[in-house]
């Protein structure tokens, strides 16, 4: 422990000893560096109809296709060379993840802090509703919503974040009602700093810790939930196949044997969603007071 | 007591009126119904005929009304599809989705329980690191992969189970049932499991800790101190202890299983409401949604009401709280 000037320092060192951990942090990195460089990386473009060519769909991973280059995972039923869709589908979503796990944040911080600042009968309000709808599974929300919105991709990250941003207002309220009731924030009100200042600069902050926890789990159910859609079919458009949809085009072919369309779209999928949740672990066990020693 | 009763029961009725208006009000809102139901050939005067008939030429909050009339006269609408009564239409589909839930979370939660004892009673033997890794799997990987994998492995690579259907039913009572009959049972296998994996996790967890709770506990150090053997301790004593929490999950359960089981369904192609909404939302048949969503609503708070319930009888707390 030498440096411990600043506590991003005293954090990573501390993030460091845990070496499974790490293993997970630098898989979550690189698959998101094959998500933003997907065009760079991939083999072919799979959006780009005229790179395919429907004598080379199906086949099996190893063959080396009409573009001349062999096909390390195989051929979806377009023809798409399977790995640069899965890089581009990764970039989707990921790119969807973040975006609703972001928006959600953001509805839920606010609604939570709020209702724990504010008091009274918008908080009795706010709260009332966050917890009717934490009684209702995700899963449903999402779908009702998505049956409600209509397909495309700003409709599904709306279905996404209507899912989950009751788990934001829940934790950010917890936070903030237990730091709204401490000295700090009472000497802070009762100098001239204007209440929202005070909202700002000194509760906001001190809430961040659970939420940062909190965002983590919930990007990582967000992309888990937006392939779960799109494998019901209830996602994005075809054109742009995501992970979940990769899997699903696959799906039909797998009773023939021809289990690699589907399957290494889902290893992908697991391996970041596994991924983020151990890193989120770990995070939640560092912000966790009772069990620092 | 009375005053908490009634005053959940207002809450309760409130939130299903809203529920019914944001969802018909929603579901009204996607699509054009009448491209569906008419076939573009159709002549302009039957195009009219059509509209009339299912009332889409009012104003909606009339149709609303309509509804709402016909729905508290127990009458859901007919299916633009099917053209039969929704109600029928669902009735006959929810015994199937029934068999296969309560299969899942009574199979989870038996062999959860029994797990997550095994697991807190001995932390650290390596077949409880066992079962607490497979359980956080349970929790993260997403369930219609775990699906797919089922297929893959025991249906095409293997051979032994098939992979969709509801095969052989028995009718009992005027309704078929899978589990009777050894082919049904074999259907329902695979698609149990699944719907099973990620209850089964959360009733390790929650079997997991209330017994690493209580074995610590003076309860369990007097009966040991009395010579009672380990396993009447167990059975008797620890058993009692958890159960309060495991109940509860149980019934909340019970309700999310039932909205997971549309993944589950689909896979599976496992002939049950949830498949029936998952169709019924890619050709817009607006009265099934309509009346599945406001099926499920429904089922949720009146779970929600009996939970609030049990708690207001278990815990004065909760009662007193609700009454100030």
């Amino acid at each position: 422990m030498s440096d411990t000037n600043t506590p991003f320092r005293r954090f990573w060192t501390e993030f460091r000893e845990n070496k499974v951990a790490v293993f997970a942090l630098a898989v979550v990195v690189t698959m998101i560096l094959l998500a933003l460089f997907a065009s760079v990386v991939s083999p072919q473009n799979p959006y780009d109809l005229a790179n395919l060519s429907l004598m080379d769909s199906r086949r099996p991973p190893g063959f080396v296709g009409s573009g001349g280059y062999t096909h390390l995972l195989g051929t979806d039923p377009q023809g798409r060379d399977l790995l640069s869709a899965i890089f581009h589908g990764l970039r989707i979503s990921i790119q969807i993840g973040l975006a609703a796990g972001f928006v959600s944040l953001t509805i839920g911080t606010a609604l939570g802090i709020t209702a724990a600042y504010l008091g009274g009968r918008i908080e009795a309000l706010i709260m009332r509703l966050v917890d009717l709808q934490l009684s209702f599974p995700a899963i449903l929300l999402a779908l009702v919503m998505v049956a409600l919105l209509g397909q495309g991709k700003a409709q599904l990250i709306g279905a996404l974040v209507a899912a989950q941003y009751a788990y934001f207002a829940r934790t950010a309220y917890g936070a903030a009602k237990a730091e709204r009731g401490k000295d700090y924030i009472e000497a802070a009100l009762a100098t001239p700093l204007s209440g929202r200042l005070v909202v700002w600069r000194h509760l906001l902050p001190n809430c961040t810790p659970p939420l940062i926890v909190v965002a983590t789990v919930q990007i990582a159910n967000s992309i888990s939930l937006e392939a779960t859609l799109s494998f019901l079919g209830l996602g994005l458009p075809v054109t742009e196949p995501s992970l979940g949809m990769l899997i699903s085009n696959g799906f039909p072919y797998m009773m023939s044997g021809r289990y690699w369309i589907s399957v290494y779209p889902g290893v992908a999928l697991i391996i970041l969603i596994v991924a983020i949740n151990v890193v989120g672990d770990q995070v939640r066990d560092q912000f966790n007071p009772r069990l620092r020693k | 007591m009375l005053g908490f009763v009634i005053q959940r029961f207002l809450q309760a009725v409130l939130v299903m009126a809203a529920m019914s208006v944001i969802v018909f009000c929603g579901v009204y809102a996607i699509g054009n119904p009448i491209d569906i139901v008419i076939p573009p050939e159709a002549t302009q005067e039957i195009r009219e005929q059509t509209i009339r008939r299912l009332g889409l030429d009012r104003p909606l909050y009339e149709q609303y009304f309509i509804f709402i009339g016909n729905l508290l006269q127990g009458d859901l609408g007919r299916s633009f599809v099917y053209n039969i009564p929704v109600l029928e239409l669902i009735g006959g589909r929810l015994p199937a989705t029934l068999e296969l839930v309560l299969i899942s979370v009574i199979s989870a939660t038996v062999l959860g329980v029994s797990l997550g004892i095994y697991a807190g009673y001995r932390p650290d033997s390596w077949v409880s690191k066992t079962i607490m890794a497979v359980s956080v799997l349970g929790f993260s990987v997403p369930s219609f992969w775990v699906g797919l994998i089922l297929i893959l492995f025991f249906a095409v690579n293997l051979g032994w189970l098939p992979a969709g259907g509801r095969g052989e039913t028995v009718e009992i009572w005027g309704i078929g049932w899978s589990f009777p009959t050894f082919d049904g049972l074999s259907h329902i296998v695979l698609p149990a499991i699944n719907l099973a994996l990620f209850k089964l996790a959360m009733m390790i967890r929650l079997a997991r800790a209330g017994t690493r709770e209580v074995m610590l506990t003076d309860t369990v150090k007097f009966a040991r101190a009395a010579g009672i053997s380990e396993g009447t301790i167990l059975w008797r004593h620890l058993l009692k202890l958890i159960s309060i929490p495991i109940i509860t999950v149980f019934g909340l359960e019970l309700g999310s299983t039932l909205a997971f089981a549309v993944v589950t369904e689909t896979i599976f192609s496992w002939p049950g409401v949830g498949k029936l909404i998952i169709d019924s939302i890619a050709v817009l048949d607006r009265p099934v949604m309509v009346a599945y969503l406001i099926l499920v609503a429904f089922l949720f708070v009146t779970i929600n009401f009996v939970i609030d319930l049990v708690f207001a009888l278990i815990d004065p707390r909760v009662r007193h709280g609700a009454a100030a």
